[in-house]
C-alpha cells in the first residue's frame, strides 16, 4: 500500500466529514487550493484539488500546486499518512528534513488544520442541563468552575460540585476528631466575578490604532496615553505589527524587540504566557523581561542562602503539615501572613476550612502585622503590631529572649545547625556592634512593647509551634517585600532553627500546604512550557516534552531587560540586574547588564497584558518610558482596555479563556510552585470550553501570535498545522489521565477530579527526616545532586547541608555589604530613620496583594468587584480605591471615612477613598497593590492619579543594590484632604533619581 | 410542610464577599421570568455583608455578617403590596412577582429590614428571593450557599416544628426579632455583631522589667453584682464580650496575688478596650 492509495482514502475521509458536517462543509469552501504530495525522488505523487468545497485527486504531479508535502520515501509517508498521527515519528520527520511541507503559509496552515478538523467531526462536549442551559467548565486564576450557557451567552459561573462520579475525598484523624473536606471547589472572588470581566464594558473588541501614530510618518510618541484610538482591520493591524517587527531588526538589528508580560495570565497549558506566547517570543527572536521574583523577594534571595531550596525560591518545603498541625500544633504564629487575602495564588479558599478545624481545636494564633489582616480577623488570637520593615528587629529580640531564658533547642542547634555561636554573639550584644538586641531595643525600633515580645517569646518557645511566614506559611508577599525583606525573611529560617523545625509540631506553614492528595498523579504545569518547545527557560524537558514530542524553539537573542529597571533600560539606554536562576542559590549572583554585548537597545514593544502601572514600583516611570520616542513602536495585545493599554500605538484585542480551547489544572502552575496543588482538597482537572465565541473581533492569543507568524512564514512552524484544540487533545494524552478517564468522557464532562493519596502512602512530614538525621523522604526533586555536598539527599542545599545560621553562600560572595553573611539588623533606607523625608513624609505606606481582584484582574472593567466596599467606594459616580489609616492619624488631619484623600510623596500622588480603622497601628496607612485603572487628572506621569495605582508612589529602588527585588512596603508618604484642585508637579522628579539606588 | 431556612454564622463569615459576588453572577444580565427581572450590574446589594470593627489596637476584632430578605413569615411587603404582588410560597419562600411588582416603589420602604431594592431602569422592587428559580429546578443550594467558603451560610430544608427545634438547640436569633416579622433567616453569634466587649491588658514590674501579667483574676461587675470572670491569659489580656451596648456602668476589678489589687469602671457606650492596666507591687 503506498503513498497514493492512502491519499485516495484521505480524499473520502474528507468527503465524508463534508457530508457529516456542515459546519466543516462550511469551512472547506473558505478556500480553493491544489495540494501536492509525493516523494522527494519523483518516484509517486497525488495531487488533492479543492474546489468549491468539492474535492478531487488524481495521481501524477501538478506544478499549480500552491502547498506540496514531500516526504523522503515511501515509508515514510506511509507511518505519518496512516492514522493514527503518531507525533513521535512526525517530529522526528520534521526535525531531519524527511517531511517537508512547502508552500504558501496560508493555505499550507489551512490545508493543515481542515484534515485535523475533519477528525474531530463528532466529538461531543458540555453536559445539557435542561431549561435550554448547556454546562461547560473552565478555570480562573482562582479555582475551577462550571459554566452555563444558554443561546450563546453565559448565565452562570459556579464552583464545582463533586458527585459520587467523582473520586472521594480524604480524611485526616486528629485528637480523636475526623476533618474532611467539603465535596466541591472553592473559587476566589475574582473568578466569582468572571462573567462581568467577559462582558465588561472596557473589553477591546477591535483592533485599534492611535489616531496620531503614522507608521510612515509622524508617530507623536510623546502623545502615547493622550490621543484617542481609531478601530482598524485586523489585517491592518497585523499587517503593521509585521512590518514593524521587519523594520526594526532591519533597521536596529537583534534585541529592537522587547516581550513585555506580566507576572500572570488567564489559565489554561495552551495559551498562557509560558507557552504559546513563549513559543512566539522565541519565533520572533525578542529581548525578553526579565522578572524579579516579584512575591518571594525576602526568601529568593536571603532565606535561600541559611537552608537552600533554590528550586523553590527560597521557600520552604510544604509536604504534610497538614496532618501534623493538626495533630500536634499547639500555637501559629501568623508573620506578615494573610492567606485568607492571598488564597495561595491559585488556591482560592481551600485552605480556609483547614484554618476553622484549627481554631475548633483549641490551636492558639498570634498575628504579627502592622495591620489586622483578615485571617487575623477571621481565626481571632493576639495582633502584635510592628511598624512596616522593622520586623527582622522584632525577630531578634525573640531570639534574644530565648537564649537569655534558654527557650531554644539546644541539641538541635548542635547537631542540625552551623555559626549559632557568632549569631549568639551578635544577638547578645557580644559582637562588633556591642549592641544587645534586647525585647527594650526592639521596643524602639518596631514599637511593639517589650512586655509583649517577652511574652510572645515564651510562649513560642515552650510550645510547639508552627510559624506561618508569608502568606503561604511557607513564603510570600508583605514583609519581605520591602528594604528589609531579605533580613525579614533569613530571620524566619533562624527562628526555626531554634525551635526544632521538622519536629512533630513545629514547622513552617498556615494549614495552606501539605494536604494528604496524590502528590504522584502527573499532569503538567503551566511552567512546564505548554507547546512552548521551549527547553531552555521552561520546565518542559523535565516531563512534557517526552510525553508530548513537539517542535523545539529557542530564542536566539539572548538580551534582557530587568523588569524593575525598564524605564531606565529604555530611557538611559542601560540597566543592569540579577536574575531568578533557582538551579543553585548561586545562580542569582550573575549580573545582568542590558543592553547584551553586540545587541541593539530596544526600540519595539510588544506589550501583552497591561498592568506595569498598577504593579510596578514607582511606576510613574513607566510611563515616561511609553511616552519616550526611544519606543519607536508599542504594540499592546490586551483582553481590556485598562492601565498602560492606551499608551500602545496598536492594540490587538485578545479574548478570554472562556472564549477559546484550553486544558489546566486547578492551582498547578509546575515548577514555578513546585507541588502547590498539594494546597487543595481535590486536585481537579479541567478542560476549558469555548463557551462562547470570541466577543466583537477579538482573537485568542494563539490565534493572534499564528497570524503574525503566517505573515512571517512561520506558522506552520508556530502552530505545527494545529489548533488549539488539537494542543488540548495532546495535553491530556501526554499527563496521567488517559489511565483514568477516557477523552471522550472527558471532553463531555469537563473535569476530572483525582482520587486522594491512600492513608499508608501519605508523603512524609517537611524536615521531619531533617529534623531526625535522615535522607531526604519528601516528594520533591531538588536540590539537583550536584548541591547535596556529600551524600545524595542527604542535607540541606547549604554548604554544611544544615542549617546555617552565618551563610557560607554569602560569605563567599562577600559582594554584598547589606547582605552580610550574618543577619544584621540594617534599618530601611526609607522608614523612619530617614528623618530627612519624615518631615515631609511622616507616614509609612504599605501596599499589600489586593483581597477581591487578583494583580490587576477582576479590577476596574466594570466588574462586580468594584461595588464591594472593601475594595472601592464609589463617590459621586467614580469608583476610588480605598486608603486605611488609623483614627488618630485620620483626626489630625481632619480627615473622615469616605473622604477623598491625596496619598502623595516625591515619586507621585493618588486620590483615594479614605476608610477610618482601628487595624492599623498610627503612622501605617494601608492601600492594596494592584489597580487596574490608571486615570491621571492631568498630563499622564505628572499628575495626580484617581485610578488608584499605589505604586506611582512605591520605591524603585531594589531591597539590595545586588539583588533585583521591588521594596513596595518600604515607603514614606503624606496624606491630605483632597481638595479637588490638579497640581501637575506631581512625580515630575527625574526618573534617575527617583529610581537611584 | 418542608419549608426553606437559612442560617447565617457570624463567627465564620469572614467577607469573601463570595455570597453577594454570587447573587449578581446569578442576577445581573438575567431575567427569570414568573422570579424577577435583571438585577442592574451596579448599586444592588440583595446579600449585604455589613462590618463591625470593634476595639482599639491590639485588642481589635471585627464581625460581618450577611443580610439579606429575611423570607418572614409574617412579612411587611407582602402586607403593602397591591394586587397580590409579593407572594408567600409554600416553601416558605417570600416572591415579588416582577410583573405585578411594576411601579410598587412602597415596598422598599415597607421592609424594615432594608432587603428590597428598587430598580429604576425596569421599575420593580427587587430581593435575594432564595434563588427560587434554581430550587425549582432541582438545585439543593441556593448559590450564595455554595459558593460560601466557610460554611457560614447553610439552608435547612424542614418543617416549622423541627426549625424551631434546631434553633433553640444552637442557640439562633433573627433579626430584630420584636418587629414580629418571623424571619426565616436566622443567625448564629450574631452577639460579635450587635454587642459590646470591655477588655484590657494587665501589666506589672517583674524583676525590673515591664511584663504581662498573666493568671490575674478579673471580675466584671455590674451593679455590685459579679457577672464574670476571667483569667488573664499570656499577654496579660483579658476580654468579657457579649454585653449589651449602652448598657450602664461596670466594673473590672483585677486580682493578683504578686501585686496590687485595681478596679476600673467604666460607662458601656460601645466596646471599651481599657488599654494597658499597669499593677503596682504588693
Amino acid at each position: 500500500m503506498g503513498m497514493s492509495f492512502i491519499l485516495y482514502f484521505l480524499k473520502w475521509f474528507l468527503r465524508i466529514a463534508c457530508w457529516r458536517s456542515p459546519e466543516f462543509a462550511k469551512r472547506f469552501r473558505e478556500k480553493n487550493l491544489i495540494a501536492q504530495f509525493k516523494i522527494a525522488d519523483d518516484s509517486d505523487g497525488r495531487y488533492i484539488i479543492i474546489k468549491d468545497g468539492k474535492i478531487t485527486s488524481k495521481a501524477g504531479f501538478n506544478p499549480d500546486a500552491q502547498v506540496s508535502i514531500i516526504f523522503k520515501d515511501q515509508r515514510t509517508a506511509k507511518e505519518l499518512l496512516m492514522p493514527p498521527i503518531d507525533h513521535q515519528k512526525k517530529i522526528d520527520a520534521i526535525k531531519n528534513f524527511n517531511l517537508m511541507m512547502i508552500g504558501a503559509e496560508e493555505e499550507a496552515n489551512w490545508f493543515a488544520e481542515v484534515v485535523l478538523e475533519a477528525g474531530r467531526i463528532g466529538w461531543r462536549w458540555g453536559t445539557d442541563v435542561g431549561h435550554g442551559e448547556v454546562r461547560y467548565t473552565n478555570h480562573t486564576n482562582g479555582g475551577p468552575v462550571f459554566v452555563y450557557v444558554k443561546d450563546q451567552k453565559i448565565v452562570r459561573v459556579t464552583p464545582i460540585d463533586f458527585t459520587d462520579d467523582d473520586a472521594g475525598t480524604w480524611t485526616i484523624e486528629a485528637r480523636g476528631r475526623k476533618f474532611s473536606p467539603p465535596r466541591k471547589t472553592s473559587l476566589a472572588p475574582h473568578g466569582l466575578a468572571s462573567k462581568s470581566l467577559i462582558y465588561s464594558k472596557d473589553r477591546l473588541l477591535y483592533p485599534m490604532k492611535r489616531v496620531d501614530f503614522d507608521p510612515d510618518g509622524a508617530r507623536n510618541c510623546d502623545q502615547r496615553g493622550i490621543s484617542g484610538y481609531e478601530r482598524i482591520s485586523w489585517d491592518e493591524a497585523l499587517d503593521i505589527v509585521t512590518s514593524e517587527i521587519k523594520r526594526v531588526n532591519r533597521e536596529h538589528g537583534p534585541g529592537a524587540i522587547l516581550a513585555a508580560r506580566s507576572s500572570h495570565h488567564t489559565w489554561g497549558n495552551v495559551g498562557y504566557y509560558i507557552s504559546a506566547y513563549v513559543r512566539f517570543t522565541n519565533i520572533i527572536g525578542a529581548t525578553t523581561t526579565m522578572l524579579n521574583p516579584d512575591s518571594w523577594e525576602g526568601w529568593y534571595w536571603g532565606a535561600m542562602h541559611h537552608y537552600g531550596h533554590s528550586m523553590r525560591n527560597g521557600a520552604a518545603e510544604i509536604y504534610g503539615q497538614v496532618e501534623d498541625c493538626l495533630k500536634e500544633c499547639e500555637l501559629i504564629v501568623y508573620w506578615a501572613s494573610d492567606p485568607e487575602v492571598t488564597n495561595g495564588v491559585y488556591g482560592s479558599f481551600e485552605g480556609t476550612i483547614r484554618r476553622q478545624w484549627a481554631k475548633d481545636l483549641g490551636i492558639e494564633a498570634v498575628h504579627i502585622d502592622p495591620f489586622l489582616n483578615e485571617t487575623a480577623a477571621f481565626v481571632g488570637g493576639r495582633w502584635i503590631a510592628p511598624r512596616p520593615t522593622t520586623s527582622p528587629a522584632l525577630a531578634h529580640a525573640i531570639t534574644y529572649v530565648w537564649i537569655d531564658e534558654d527557650l531554644y533547642d539546644q541539641d538541635y542547634v548542635a547537631a542540625r545547625t552551623t555559626g549559632f555561636d557568632k549569631w549568639r554573639a551578635y544577638i547578645m550584644g557580644e559582637g562588633e556592634d556591642g549592641t544587645p538586641k534586647t525585647p527594650e531595643w526592639a521596643e524602639d525600633e518596631t514599637g511593639v512593647p517589650a512586655r509583649d515580645i517577652r511574652a510572645l517569646a515564651r510562649q513560642w518557645g515552650t510550645k510547639k509551634t508552627y510559624l506561618a511566614a508569608g502568606s503561604m506559611g511557607t513564603t510570600l508577599g508583605g514583609a519581605c517585600r520591602s528594604a528589609t525583606g531579605a533580613q525579614w525573611a533569613r530571620s524566619m529560617i533562624c527562628l526555626m532553627a531554634m525551635q526544632g523545625l521538622g519536629k512533630p509540631g513545629i514547622n513552617f506553614g498556615n494549614l495552606q500546604f501539605g494536604a494528604p492528595i496524590d502528590y504522584n498523579f502527573f499532569f503538567p504545569g503551566y511552567a512546564e512550557g505548554g507547546m512552548s518547545g521551549d527547553l531552555a527557560n521552561t520546565a518542559s524537558a523535565i516531563n512534557l516534552y517526552q510525553r508530548m514530542p513537539h517542535l523545539l524553539s529557542m530564542n536566539p537573542n539572548q538580551q534582557m531587560v530587568p523588569r524593575l529597571k525598564m524605564p531606565e533600560a529604555i530611557l538611559d539606554g542601560k540597566a543592569e540586574g540579577y536574575p531568578i536562576d533557582i538551579r543553585s542559590i548561586e545562580g542569582q549572583f550573575f549580573p545582568v547588564h542590558y543592553p547584551a554585548p553586540g545587541h541593539s537597545e530596544v526600540r519595539m514593544m510588544y506589550k501583552y497584558g497591561s498592568s506595569y502601572i498598577g504593579t510596578q514600583p514607582d511606576s510613574n516611570r513607566y510611563i515616561k518610558m511609553y511616552q519616550s520616542d526611544k519606543l519607536e513602536f508599542v504594540v499592546t495585545q490586551a483582553i481590556w482596555n485598562e492601565g498602560e493599554v492606551p499608551f500602545a500605538d496598536v492594540i490587538l484585542p485578545a479574548c478570554t479563556n472562556f472564549e477559546r480551547w484550553d486544558i489546566g489544572e486547578w492551582a498547578n502552575p509546575g515548577g514555578y510552585g513546585f507541588d502547590w496543588v498539594g494546597q487543595l482538597n481535590h486536585r481537579v482537572i479541567g478542560l476549558q470550553h469555548p463557551a462562547i465565541k470570541p466577543q466583537g473581533e477579538s482573537k485568542s492569543d494563539f490565534r493572534i501570535f499564528h497570524e503574525i507568524c503566517k505573515r512571517l512564514g512561520t506558522g506552520a512552524y508556530f502552530s505545527e498545522g494545529m489548533s488549539e484544540l488539537d494542543w488540548v487533545k495532546r495535553m491530556f494524552d501526554a499527563s496521567d489521565l488517559p489511565k483514568h478517564i477516557s477523552w471522550k468522557k472527558f471532553l463531555k464532562k469537563g473535569y476530572f477530579v483525582v482520587p486522594p493519596e491512600g492513608e499508608k502512602t501519605r508523603p512524609a512530614t517537611s524536615y521531619r527526616w531533617f529534623a531526625e538525621g535522615r535522607k531526604k523522604d519528601v516528594p520533591e526533586p531538588h536540590p539537583l545532586p550536584g548541591s547535596y555536598g556529600e551524600d545524595f539527599l542527604e542535607g540541606l542545599q547549604t554548604q554544611s547541608g544544615k542549617i546555617e545560621f552565618e551563610s557560607q553562600s554569602l560569605k563567599r560572595y562577600g559582594q554584598d555589604p547589606e547582605r552580610p553573611p550574618l543577619n544584621e539588623y540594617i534599618p530601611s533606607w526609607e522608614g523612619l530613620h530617614t528623618t530627612e523625608l519624615t518631615d515631609k513624609y511622616p507616614l509609612q505606606l504599605i501596599s499589600p496583594h489586593a483581597r477581591y481582584s487578583f494583580h490587576t484582574k477582576g479590577d476596574g472593567k466594570d466588574s462586580s468587584i468594584n461595588d464591594i466596599e472593601d475594595h472601592r467606594i464609589q463617590i459621586d459616580g467614580h469608583y476610588y480605591w480605598i486608603a486605611r489609616l488609623n483614627g488618630d492619624d485620620a483626626r489630625a488631619r481632619g480627615i473622615k471615612d469616605k473622604d477623598l484623600i491625596k496619598l502623595h510623596n516625591d515619586r507621585g500622588a493618588v486620590i483615594c477613598a479614605a476608610q477610618l480603622t482601628e487595624r492599623l497601628r498610627p503612622g501605617v496607612v494601608h492601600a492594596r497593590q494592584a489597580s487596574a485603572v490608571y486615570d491621571p487628572i492631568g498630563k499622564p506621569g505628572y499628575s495626580p492619579d484617581r485610578g488608584g495605582c499605589i505604586n506611582l508612589l512605591t520605591p524603585g529602588r531594589t531591597q539590595t543594590a545586588k539583588t533585583h527585588s521591588a521594596s513596595y512596603n518600604s515607603c514614606l508618604i503624606e496624606i491630605a484632604l483632597w481638595d479637588g484642585a490638579a497640581s501637575e508637579t506631581e512625580g515630575a522628579g527625574e526618573v534617575a533619581a527617583a529610581a537611584a539606588v | 410542610m418542608m419549608k426553606w431556612n437559612l442560617i447565617v454564622d457570624v463567627a465564620r463569615c469572614h467577607n469573601s464577599q463570595n455570597c453577594y459576588l454570587s447573587v449578581g453572577d446569578e442576577y445581573a444580565g438575567n431575567e427569570y421570568p414568573g422570579y424577577t427581572a435583571e438585577m442592574p450590574l451596579h448599586g444592588h446589594k440583595w446579600i449585604d455583608v455589613l462590618k463591625r470593627e470593634r476595639g482599639a489596637a491590639p485588642m481589635v476584632d471585627v464581625a460581618y455578617m450577611p443580610t439579606m430578605c429575611n423570607h418572614c413569615d409574617d412579612a411587611p411587603c407582602i402586607a403593602a403590596a397591591e394586587n397580590g404582588a409579593v407572594k408567600k410560597r409554600d416553601d416558605g419562600i417570600v416572591l415579588i412577582d416582577p410583573v405585578k411588582a411594576k411601579g410598587q416603589k412602597q415596598l422598599v420602604d415597607a421592609c424594615p429590614y432594608g432587603a428590597i431594592w428598587w430598580n429604576e431602569e425596569s421599575q420593580v422592587p427587587q430581593h435575594w428571593n432564595f434563588d427560587a428559580h434554581l430550587l425549582d429546578r432541582g438545585w439543593k443550594q441556593p448559590r450564595c450557599v455554595q459558593a460560601c467558603p466557610t460554611g457560614a451560610l447553610r439552608t435547612v430544608f424542614t418543617g416549622d416544628e423541627e426549625m424551631a427545634v434546631i434553633a433553640k438547640r444552637d442557640g439562633l436569633e433573627v433579626r430584630a426579632e420584636e418587629l414580629g416579622t418571623r424571619p426565616r433567616v436566622y443567625y448564629r453569634n450574631m452577639d460579635l455583631y450587635e454587642k459590646c466587649f470591655i477588655g484590657g491588658s494587665i501589666a506589672g514590674m517583674v524583676d525590673g522589667k515591664e511584663e504581662c501579667i498573666s493568671g490575674a483574676v478579673v471580675t466584671l461587675n455590674k451593679d455590685g453584682t459579679k457577672i464574670a470572670e476571667q483569667v488573664s491569659d499570656g499577654f496579660g489580656d483579658f476580654k468579657f464580650d457579649g454585653l449589651d451596648p449602652d448598657s450602664g456602668a461596670y466594673t473590672a476589678e483585677i486580682l493578683h496575688p504578686g501585686f496590687q489589687s485595681v478596679s476600673e469602671t467604666v460607662t458601656l457606650g460601645t466596646t471599651v478596650y481599657l488599654g494597658l492596666i499597669s499593677l503596682g507591687a504588693r
